[in-house]
């Protein structure tokens, strides 16, 4: 049985991308596979972990929960792309500095979903950057590192305006 | 107190030990740079999917590959017996350390009798994950089912069906150890409290699932598989001698590794298939299991029932321990490093803070029809401590003692060492006492007990959790590794060289899984040599490239390989002396090493720079008399001599709060004191304790791999197995007492492990606490909020 496959092109961190995939890709497979952005990772393919956590059209999604198909026409960004705008490079000196990650697994994913408070910083609790973080599975750090991490890069960017 | 240690070229001012420095691979995760083993994706690389036995227990009646063969994209397809006629033979997981102990020899794949669900039947390789998997589905496996044994209680009594015939019943090991007189104790005791406690089966869940890529050059017959993995060297011997490849021509590299807790430091019957097929095609094998394969294959651990019984003096003194474990393991002892371990630990540790001596703990390891068990993080730990510590908080209710106070009364002096623990095991350079001094300082505890109090007037329930511990660290070659036959090195090395620009390459044993272990090892290099960070290079996590070494396990990585690295630059360090001596016409010992550069030691002005001896040393070598037989290179191995273990010890507290009314736990505040001898990264060190506190809570408070009646594993899924998130942790308070360990110059001691022993016991004292007013007790883990209600009376 050959594959369905269907032509998609999109926009994947800045560049425009044209490429023909299987209809059952999925979007984070065609990231790594197809196009080489290896951060994005997978953890659980049934979208609890969060490790595969990329931006398209600006919501954070699962992307082993959407097709590459689905993506058609969207804007796609992963870690490797805000790495290079540098939109979160405060975020991601933090996480260095405070040793927010151990294996480095879920940071891709972490940092993206922990930017999403950075967009419109305003005043958040310990309580509230952990419930946010909440749907990111993190084995190693027990999570008080990467919460220090994004509390000061908040408090930062807020005493900064 | 601490140990009046001599001082050493780390303790100089600005050392770059007792220092937290950031971690280049962490620069690499923030930016997705990360190279884990499914990053790296050779040109024409398959994938192998398996088809896994549906049942607990079936026999296998007919394979029929046939239709899956015929599938495009497919390029192999291999029955457990095609993959036997490649092996040198079945594994058996016993070591002859453990007395009278049995397993059944067991193959890769399953030839005829599968004897766990997910145990791999088939293996079926293609040009995609995908394409393997559209195939495995197409393989046809008649199985007859067979009856299961699934209840450890049971595993042994007559009637009880034996799952391997062979071994006569379905006990794997059993061991008593005892000391002093129990009876006696119990006997003349004021107080005995008898419980039994049972223990959830866990699996790590390392956020990067298993991973491995073999490839094979049959020109000059080289193996070279990349693989997530903690002790290289050890799936190096293991898959050459399993797959009959001579040792030296197998490359074992672990690129990064994201998470593996013990994990990744074992082989499984997938891995050595897919290697299999790498040398059968001559193409690029990866296997990545997923989540339902992890779930259903990764080693289980924990699953264990304890009773225990303490007896005390009215004035609270420990007079006697004893326990007795049934330790449910799975279908076979897991190769090579056994399914009784746990066990062991458990007799080795409980109670261990302790200065009783009366001791008898006794254990029997069944089979069950369920996925192997062997080493998970804290091995045995978590058991151990919560039911010593559990009995500890018993007793002291029933004498009316705060239990802070009873502890104090029983914990070993910190001046009585070395001394022999009543499990029978030497310690030395402990510190409970002034462990538990400063948790009462950090908790804050006399306020906090008013807190309390004044909740409790409000109907609102908090408790306060103590919980005292051991940790064996860095196991020695009397133990398991050496003298028990498997092919696991407890010693380990480093090589450091001098290269012709001054820069260092330090290469060690031990293995990086984002500890920070090549961060630490470069400290302990550059403080010894006296040269920048930035001019030293740690390479781990090759065999073509390091020593021999056993890897990282049981927190071994700073003790041994660290003691390693500081000897080896030691050894450097004199040769590099020594060649400036002879270019400065100055006696080595009127010379040091400051930032890069060979100075006088009075004056510390410099003479002549490490780049310098470099290009000498390796270009200009005529410069050089010819007595200088130089190499600018040493490479030093470490082991512990007589010591089984370098043990640690600390001690934990918990604040928590418990809705009475839906039996939920929150987690308000958590405390670790611990003592791993010299810090070389307070950060890293730190980090280490607070990630194995979440993941010992974790267990304690929502993991369990739950298998029904008929051996199916239930909750297979990230769903529908519990971890712990974000939103339920505490933020954790860590603090280091530094008593460095007597049996290396470093005097570092694990750390890797402390969280995770001790915070399921703190945990649930912690609960049992806040519940106590009400008559209701937990002595059951993980602690649902249905265990709650229960212990409440309310469900």
């Amino acid at each position: 049985m050959s594959e369905a496959t269907l032509e998609i092109s999109l926009t994947v961190n800045g560049e425009q991308v044209t490429k023909t995939v299987p209809v059952r890709q999925h979007l984070v497979d065609f990231l790594r596979n197809e196009l080489g952005f290896t951060g994005s990772h997978l953890g659980c393919e049934h979208g609890v972990c969060g490790a595969c956590s990329v931006r398209v059209d600006d919501a954070v999604v699962r992307g082993c929960l959407m097709l590459a198909v689905q993506a058609d026409g969207a804007k796609v960004e992963t870690v490797e792309g805000l790495n290079e705008t540098g939109e979160i490079a405060d975020l991601q000196k933090n996480f260095v500095e405070r040793n927010a990650m151990q294996c480095g697994y879920c940071t891709p994913g972490m940092l993206i979903t922990a930017a999403e408070l950075l967009r419109e910083p305003k005043p958040v609790s310990r309580e509230e950057i952990r419930e946010h973080l909440s749907g990111n599975f993190c084995r190693c750090t027990g999570y008080h590192a990467i919460v220090d991490a994004v509390e000061t890069t908040i408090n930062t960017r807020l005493e900064e305006g | 107190m601490n140990k009046e240690t001599p001082l050493t070229l780390l303790d100089k001012p600005n050392s770059y030990v007792g220092r937290t420095l950031s971690r280049d691979a962490a620069k690499r995760a923030v930016a997705g740079r990360g190279r884990y083993t499914d990053d790296i994706m050779p040109a024409r690389t398959l994938h192998a999917a398996f088809v896994r036995s549906p049942y607990g227990h079936a026999k296998i009646l007919s394979i029929d590959v046939e239709a899956a063969k015929q599938q495009q994209g497919v390029a192999l397809v291999m029955t457990g017996a095609e993959l036997a006629e490649m092996c040198t033979g079945p594994w058996v997981g016993t070591l002859v350390c453990f007395d009278g102990m049995k397993s059944e020899p067991q193959h890769p794949m399953a030839i005829d009798r599968a004897c766990w669900q997910g145990e791999p039947v088939v293996m079926v390789v293609a040009t995609s994950r995908a394409e393997a998997e559209d195939a495995a589905e197409l393989v046809t496996v008649e199985y007859e089912e067979l009856p299961v044994v699934i209840d450890k209680e049971t595993a042994l009594d007559p009637g009880t069906p034996i799952i391997h015939p062979n071994l006569g019943d379905n006990l794997a090991f059993e061991k008593t150890i005892e000391t002093g007189d129990v009876e006696k104790a119990v006997a003349e005791a004021d107080i005995v409290i008898e419980d039994t406690f049972t223990f959830g089966r866990h699996t790590a869940v390392s956020l990067e699932p298993r991973a491995l890529l073999a490839e094979y050059d049959p020109g000059t017959e080289r193996l070279t598989i990349h693989t997530s993995s903690q002790c290289p060297h050890m799936i190096q011997a293991v898959f050459a001698r399993t797959l009959g490849v001579p040792e030296h021509n197998v490359r074992i590299v672990a690129p990064d590794v994201g998470g593996s807790f013990g994990l990744k430091i074992h082989t499984f019957g997938d891995e050595i298939a897919a290697t299999a097929a790498a040398i059968k095609l001559a193409r690029p094998v990866k296997f990545i299991a997923d989540r339902l394969e992890s779930f259903a294959t990764d080693i289980h651990a924990r699953e264990n029932r304890v009773k225990g019984r303490i007896a005390v003096t009215k004035e609270g003194i420990i007079t006697s321990m004893d326990i007795d474990v049934r330790s449910g393991a799975g279908a076979y002892s897991q190769y090579p490093r056994t399914s009784v371990f746990e066990a062991n630990q458990i007799l080795n540790i409980t109670g261990g803070p302790y200065a009783h001596e009366n001791y008898r703990a006794s254990t029997q390891v069944v089979y069950l029809n369920k996925v192997p068990t062997s080493q998970y993080r804290a091995v045995g730990h978590p058991i151990g401590n919560t039911v010593g510590e559990s009995l500890v908080d018993q007793a002291a209710a029933a004498c009316g003692i705060d239990p802070m106070e009873f502890r104090r009364r029983n914990v070993m002096r910190d001046d009585s060492y070395p001394r022999i623990s009543a499990a029978g095991i030497e310690m030395r350079d402990l510190s409970h006492q002034q462990c538990l001094e400063t948790l009462v300082d950090r908790m804050g505890y006399d306020a906090l007990l008013e807190e309390q109090a004044e909740y409790r007037k409000k109907g609102i329930q908090r408790g306060i959790g103590i919980a005292a511990f051991i940790k064996g660290t860095a196991p020695g070659p009397a133990g398991y590794y050496g003298a028990g036959g498997a092919p696991i090195s407890s010693q380990d090395s480093c090589t450091i060289k001098l290269e012709p620009s001054g820069g260092v390459i330090c290469m060690v044993g031990v293995t990086d899984q984002g500890q920070g272990v090549d961060t630490v090892m470069g400290q302990i290099a550059a403080a010894t040599l006296g040269i920048p960070m930035e001019s030293v290079r740690v390479i781990e996590g090759d065999t073509d490239a390091v020593p021999y070494g056993g890897g990282t396990y049981a927190s071994r990585a700073t003790a041994i390989g660290g003691e390693a690295t500081y000897q080896a630059a030691m050894m450097l360090r004199a040769e590099i002396l020594e060649i400036a001596g002879v270019l400065l016409q100055a006696e080595p010992d009127t010379l040091d090493i400051l930032d890069g550069h060979v100075v006088d030691k009075g004056d510390s002005a410099s003479r002549i720079s490490l780049a310098e001896i470099g290009r000498i040393g390796h270009f200009q070598v005529a410069e050089l008399p010819n007595h200088i037989q130089h190499t600018l290179s040493a490479t030093y191995r470490f082991r512990l001599k007589d010591a089984l273990y370098i043990f640690t010890n600390g001690i934990q507290g918990a604040y928590v709060e418990v809705d009475t009314d839906t039996g939920f736990i929150k987690l308000l505040n958590h405390w670790v004191i611990e003592d791993c001898g010299r810090v070389i990264n307070p950060q890293l060190a730190d980090e280490q304790v607070r990630g194995g506190c979440v993941q010992g809570l974790g267990g304690a408070l929502y993991e369990e791999c739950v298998y029904d009646s008929a051996g199916q594993l239930q909750n297979a899924t990230l769903a529908d197995y519990l971890v712990p998130m974000a939103g339920e942790m505490p933020d954790i308070e860590v603090a280091h007492i530094q008593t460095h360990t007597g049996v290396s110059e470093l005097g570092a001691k694990g750390v890797g492990e402390s969280g995770t022993g001790a915070a399921p016991a703190v945990v649930m004292n912690a609960v049992n606490d806040a519940i106590r007013p009400f008559g209701g007790k937990v002595t059951a883990q993980p602690m649902s909020p249905e265990t709650i209600l229960k212990a409440l009376g309310k469900v």
